[in-house]
């Protein structure tokens, strides 16, 4: 059988515009070009199913064997939008190749079988199908399933706005309107693609204060860093933006840009010194990602990095902001999802163009495009990462959600490019995370991001706690603990250092617990501190749903040897969910760290934890 | 003439198939309004997909039910497939036999009768 060429004309070029418009399709077109991926292993209904999708205009790709259509959606994790997958294959069950595309690609799934059953249909529903349809399959309701890529994408959208908060409101309205119509399917294509078209081609400038239509400048890492240099060249009270731009001598450049670009780093700035050093917007608040789930984490991107390193002085600040202890990872506070409060003054400043630095290039995944250009900030990093961040993910254990894997993954890649930064590696801390980057890069980020991050302050933790509710509740209280400890220990990096590359190994070990022990073994001696702290992760762990079996860490048992912590692999059992996989990490930094610093102090006061549980209690855990 | 003659016979076939309950009208049409110029063939092709597939099941499920005890499992699994199979070419009673077939599986009829 042979797509008409008509149709794959159509498809075609639906696609193209579904891929520059940041995997959405036109908006007049769509449903038109529809990326399916069919799997089932009946040739027959394959065959009818892909004529008939193809009748619909929908982009179809078949599959016979779950495996075959799982490594083809990893390998391209934007080239599709929705999966239909039969219920009973040979090779792997339906509900489990559902499971997987929804954590690791976060694609709306349907599942389709002649068994009608209710159980059947129920455990369909359970596992998060989008959609069941009995065979024979009939065309019309092939004709609607491009109304759950719309219904999730709006979701996502939603979260990742509601995570935001409003705090994007009121600087830019434009940007909220802006991550609508780029999340593609979002409330009706027709208005988002005219939207779109006329940014295309107007070329819309997100300047607020201009009111031409220029090409949107996007101020890349590279082009920051000749702006701040020129703004220090010249004197931060003399700099004006005709000279800067003069400096900058960089052609295509307005004074507009630059005028509006000056005024945001003018608040950043003050943000910086204005604010108490115990908070680390410096960089988050300079980045402003978007979403505040990882824009703190974000920031720090590289960009951050190079301002502080740049201007000389607020490598200090920030790095005194971010760390106390001098982790100088501010910039992992950027790991997703974990809205600090700074994200609020952070995006007060919200730097436009500078989430599209990190290179709006970058096709974020569909799924992230709700994201709109939060996400493009991630995204800017390599995302050569991705795929192999889903991967590792995947073995991981892969109930994360995809968004956040992407995140993560995008965290990572952005710590990747962080270390790579010498300027802002003069710390040690970040020689760490430099080894420990390279080997599992959003691991070892999102475990370390946070811990620096929440270092800054005490009132974190509950801030945290409300601001992470919308991403990763199981994540925040780990945030909380490790925010306490750090604050009292000072030795944090090469604690973290240990334990990102006790993760590494645990990545590879896949989620053992082993990891976690030999941290915790290495560190050793909880006190009372770290025993609440562990009950702490506990509590985190369990009220994270864990996915995977491996993982369930009964910091309880920590707890029972207090001086002899020496947890034996059984003891510890990471209960994490799948997809806090940075989390989980994180919270076994946080385990060794706490318990390193427990040694060391020989009692953190747990008291600021979000968790008013009493240390003692190991019954109360539930792993 | 010629080729209206034969269309005629098809029609007519395609019809008795329909009212003998062999072929299922609405599913049949169906495969029939994919057929387009793009693809002429695409009801014979998968018709003869079909024919191809289901005579392997069928070789399978008489193996399986040769062997004994008869693994009913299995054979529920083979069942199901076929079923699923007929159903999406419109071959009625082919499925309707499968569901029989289903059943004396799950009681664990070997008879079948």
């Amino acid at each position: 059988m042979n797509p008409s060429n008509g149709k794959g004309s159509v498809s075609t070029s639906s696609r193209v515009s579904w891929k520059s418009n940041e995997a959405a399709p036109v908006a007049d077109q769509f449903p038109v070009g529809l990326r399916v991926m069919v799997v089932d292993d009946d040739p027959t209904c394959l065959m009818i199913l892909e004529k008939m999708l193809r009748t619909c205009k929908y982009e179809v790709k078949r599959c016979s064997r779950a495996e075959e259509a799982l490594s083809i959606l990893r390998g391209n994790s934007n080239g599709y939008d929705i999966v239909i997958s039969d219920v009973h294959m040979p090779d792997m069950d339906g509900f489990k190749l559902l499971e997987h595309v929804g954590l690791e690609m976060d694609l709306p799934v349907i599942m389709m079988s002649a068994d009608d059953s209710k159980s059947v249909v129920m455990k369909g529903v359970t596992h998060g199908a989008c959609d069941y349809l009995i065979k024979p399959v009939r065309i019309e309701a092939l004709k609607n399933i491009w109304q759950h890529v719309v219904r999730k994408r709006k979701n996502e959208w939603k979260e990742v706005d509601q995570q935001s908060g409003s705090a994007d409101d009121g600087q830019q309205p434009k940007y909220s309107e802006d991550g609508d119509y780029s999340s593609s399917v979002n409330e009706g294509n027709w208005r988002n693609s005219k939207r779109r078209k006329d940014d295309d081609e107007d070329g819309e400038d997100r300047d607020d204060t201009s009111t031409l239509k220029k090409p949107r400048v996007v101020w890349s890492v590279e082009l920051h860093q000749q702006f701040v240099g020129a703004v220090n060249q010249l004197g931060i009270d003399k700099a004006v933006p005709k000279k800067i731009l003069e400096l900058m001598n960089v052609p295509g450049l307005t004074r507009e840009n630059v005028a509006s670009h000056l005024q945001k780093y003018r608040l950043y700035l003050r943000r910086l010194s204005g604010v108490s050093p115990h908070q680390n917007n410096l960089g988050n608040s300079f980045m402003n990602p978007q979403d505040p789930g990882y824009g703190p984490l974000s920031t720090l991107n590289g960009i951050d990095l190079q301002t502080l390193a740049a201007t000389g002085q607020l490598p200090a600040q920030s790095l005194a902001t971010l760390q106390a202890a001098g982790l100088g990872r501010a910039v992992v506070a950027a790991k997703s999802r974990i809205p600090i409060p700074v994200v609020d003054q952070r995006n007060l400043f919200s730097f436009e163009n500078p989430k599209l630095s990190f290179g709006d290039t970058q096709q974020p995944p569909q799924h992230l495009n709700n994201g709109g250009t939060q996400i493009n900030m991630l995204h800017g990093i390599p995302t050569n990462m991705q795929p192999k961040q889903l991967v590792n993910l995947q073995h991981q254990g892969n109930s994360l959600p995809t968004v956040q894997n992407v995140q993560s993954v995008q965290s990572g890649s952005l710590l990747m490019q962080m270390t790579d930064q010498p300027p802002l590696r003069g710390q040690q801390p970040m020689g760490n995370y430099n080894s420990i980057s390279q080997s599992s890069p959003m691991m070892n980020l999102s475990s370390s991001y946070p811990l620096s991050n929440i270092q800054a302050k005490s009132g974190f933790p509950e801030d945290l706690t409300s601001e992470m509710k919308g991403s990763t509740p199981g994540f925040m209280p780990s945030y909380d603990i490790f925010n306490e400890l750090n604050h009292q220990q000072k030795s944090h990096d090469w604690e973290l250092q240990n334990v990102g590359l006790t993760f590494n190994a645990t990545q590879q070990a896949n989620n053992s617990i082993d990891v976690l022990g030999t941290s915790i073994a290495a560190s050793h001696h909880s006190g009372f501190s770290s025993s609440s702290q562990g009950s702490g992760l506990t509590r985190n762990a369990s009220t994270v749903h864990a996915n995977n079996n491996n993982n369930a860490i009964s910091v309880g048992q920590h707890r029972m040897n207090v001086n002899n912590f020496y947890p034996d692999n059984n003891s510890v059992r990471v209960k994490l969910e799948p997809p806090l996989f940075p989390e989980q990490f994180g919270q076994d930094d946080l385990m060794s760290a706490l318990l390193r610093q427990q040694q060391g102090q020989g009692g953190i006061g747990p008291a600021e934890n979000d968790f008013d549980f009493d240390g003692y209690s190991i019954d109360n855990i539930p792993v | 003439m010629d080729r209206n003659q034969s269309h005629r016979q098809v029609a007519t076939m395609k019809q008795s198939l329909f009212d003998q309950g062999y072929l299922d009208h609405e599913q049949f049409n169906q495969l029939e309004e994919l057929q387009d110029d793009a693809n002429p063939n695409f009801v014979e092709e998968v018709v003869t997909l079909y024919y191809r597939d289901s005579a392997r099941l069928v070789h399978s499920i008489e193996q399986a039910l040769e062997k004994s005890p008869i693994d009913f499992n299995k054979l529920d699994s083979y069942m199901h497939q076929f079923r699923g199979s007929s159903s999406s070419i419109g071959a009625k009673k082919v499925k309707a036999e499968c569901s029989l077939f289903r059943e004396y599986c799950r009681a664990g009829n070997g008879e079948g009768r």
